[in-house]
């Protein structure tokens, strides 16, 4: 699915990354817990979090996402944009809560688990 | 092993939101010497979760990473607290963060069993009062 595609499900405002947004991610995950991220996220292109603080990008960053979706109305702060405009990532947010917004993403075929060939493996 | 590069930070404890600026960093290191993805990843992930635990736990430290071809050491120390028992501390799932650190999304006592899935070798020194000491090697051959 096009980064593009994200937007328009869940009728979202790009904050940064506009130029993006026909990358290609193939799976998804939502959460508010980094340390969750961190533990279990594999090669999943896109997060989906209520939660805002730098850290949130960092995560990202590190688990090599490409996009992060703020749910509930929630916005990045000007530190959390410019670290996400340094590493070529795409920040949007939307009105949508965290499970409506997942369940859009999901229904249109946006999975959660990641496939073999969408990315860089670990172990 | 030869061509050493040598890197060192400063991790500042009293700040939450600069906190992984040194894993960004080395990050980008990495990536602009070539190594893979894999590589790169295993390394950026073992050590954001060192640094952030440095800010969390033990108001801050240093961290000093060694880049040879074969392999990358990470060496985080700081002279916090301390891990009173480190078996414990490396069950998954325990956590000492006070909930101020659980509203920023950390805390779900993942971060040193993550450390070790994604290092090949960990060594965690330790004393009371004095501090912590992590050594992580991540190879890069035999993946
Ligand atoms: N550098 C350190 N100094 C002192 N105590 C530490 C240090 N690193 C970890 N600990 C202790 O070990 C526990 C487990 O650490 P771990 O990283 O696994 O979980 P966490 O940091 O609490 O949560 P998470 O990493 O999932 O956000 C911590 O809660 C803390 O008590
Ligand atoms: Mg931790």
């Amino acid at each position: 699915m096009k980064i593009s595609e994200i937007q328009q499900l869940l009728n979202a405002d790009i904050i940064c990354g506009g130029d993006f947004l026909d990358r290609d991610v193939y799976s998804a995950c939502g959460s508010d817990m980094m340390s969750d991220v961190l533990a279990y996220v594999k090669d999943q292109g896109v997060l989906l979090t209520g939660l805002v603080n730098p850290q949130v990008v960092r995560t990202a960053e590190m688990m090599d996402m490409r996009c992060i979706v703020f749910v509930r109305n929630k916005l990045p702060n000007e530190e959390m944009v410019k670290l996400a405009e340094d590493n070529a990532m795409v920040l949007m947010a939307t009105s949508k809560r965290m499970y409506e917004a997942c369940g859009k993403l999901y229904c249109a075929g946006l999975v959660g688990k990641a496939t073999a060939k969408s990315g860089a493996g670990n172990e | 092993m030869n061509e050493v590069l040598k890197l060192h930070y400063d991790v500042d404890g009293e700040n939450f939101t600069s906190a992984g600026d040194a894993s960004v960093n080395v990050k980008k290191k990495l990536r602009q010497m070539g190594f893979s993805p894999d590589v790169i990843r295993r390394v950026s992930i073992a050590m954001y979760e060192g640094e952030i635990n440095m800010v969390i736990h033990a108001c801050g430290g240093e961290v000093d990473v060694f880049i040879y071809p074969e392999e990358i050491d990470i060496i985080l120390a700081d002279k916090g607290p301390g891990i009173a028992d480190v078996e414990l501390a490396m069950k998954e799932g325990y956590s000492t963060a006070p909930d101020n650190i659980r509203s920023l999304g950390f805390g779900a006592g993942m971060g040193l069993p993550n450390m070790k899935r994604y290092s090949d070798e960990m060594k965690i020194e330790s004393k009371v009062g004095a501090g912590t000491k992590i050594t992580m090697k991540v190879k890069v051959a035999g993946e």
